[in-house]
């Protein structure tokens, strides 16, 4: 396999096994473990947490609230579609 | 045509998915286009309260575009051989990119 990263979205196909980041639309953000892509940026994902992100106005108060909902899934397919940004593991 | 295949190895299985709308839809897998189009049958939904409508139906046909995620069942997945597809797709890709570049 091709080490370099001449297109973006060679820095997907390098961190195929690993552990990647994605920021989905809706204040969506996923965390798993990266087995498949293809040119749309469809993916499927394994041992996946979805943090949700609502925020709330207190109408008393006129404060802004940040509620975390999280759910976990074995195995996820994900359409590219709604995908903003991947970010690949940490490499030290 | 990575994402087709997989689905159409999954004909048969039942799979959960999640739409747009956070509509969850469980059913049974009975076929799969090239614009990841699903079709269920036994469809239940998972909030029946929240969507009574989905519950009348036997068989639905669920358009690629309205679809978020869909559950799959872990024990069906061949995780090597996915990776292995995903690597053959985007080399598939890029050599038809350049193919493309030369013809210009």
């Amino acid at each position: 396999m091709n080490l370099e990263v001449k297109e973006p979205i060679d820095l997907v196909r390098l961190s195929l096994g690993e552990k990647i980041y994605i920021k989905m639309r809706g204040d969506r953000e996923l965390r798993g473990t990266l087995h498949a892509f293809d040119q749309h940026l469809n993916i499927v994902l394994s041992n996946v947490e979805e943090v949700l992100t609502v925020i709330e106005i207190d109408e008393e108060t006129n404060e802004e609230i940040m509620k975390t909902t999280r759910r976990n899934f074995e195995m996820l397919y994900i359409r590219g579609d709604g995908i903003i940004a991947i970010a690949p593991p940490k490499r030290f | 045509m990575l994402f087709y295949q997989l689905f159409k190895s999954l004909i048969g299985q039942t799979i959960t998915i999640e739409l747009k709308n956070d509509i969850m839809i469980t059913g049974k897998l009975i076929s799969v286009d090239q614009f990841l189009n699903l079709k269920l049958s036994d469809v239940q939904g998972t909030d029946p309260k929240k969507n009574p409508i989905l519950s009348s139906l036997k068989t639905c046909f669920i358009r690629g575009n309205v679809i978020r995620y869909v559950l799959l069942p872990q024990d069906q997945i061949d995780t090597q051989l996915l990776k292995e597809s995903a690597i053959k797709e985007a080399a598939k890709i890029k050599e038809e990119e350049r193919k493309m570049q030369n013809r210009k």
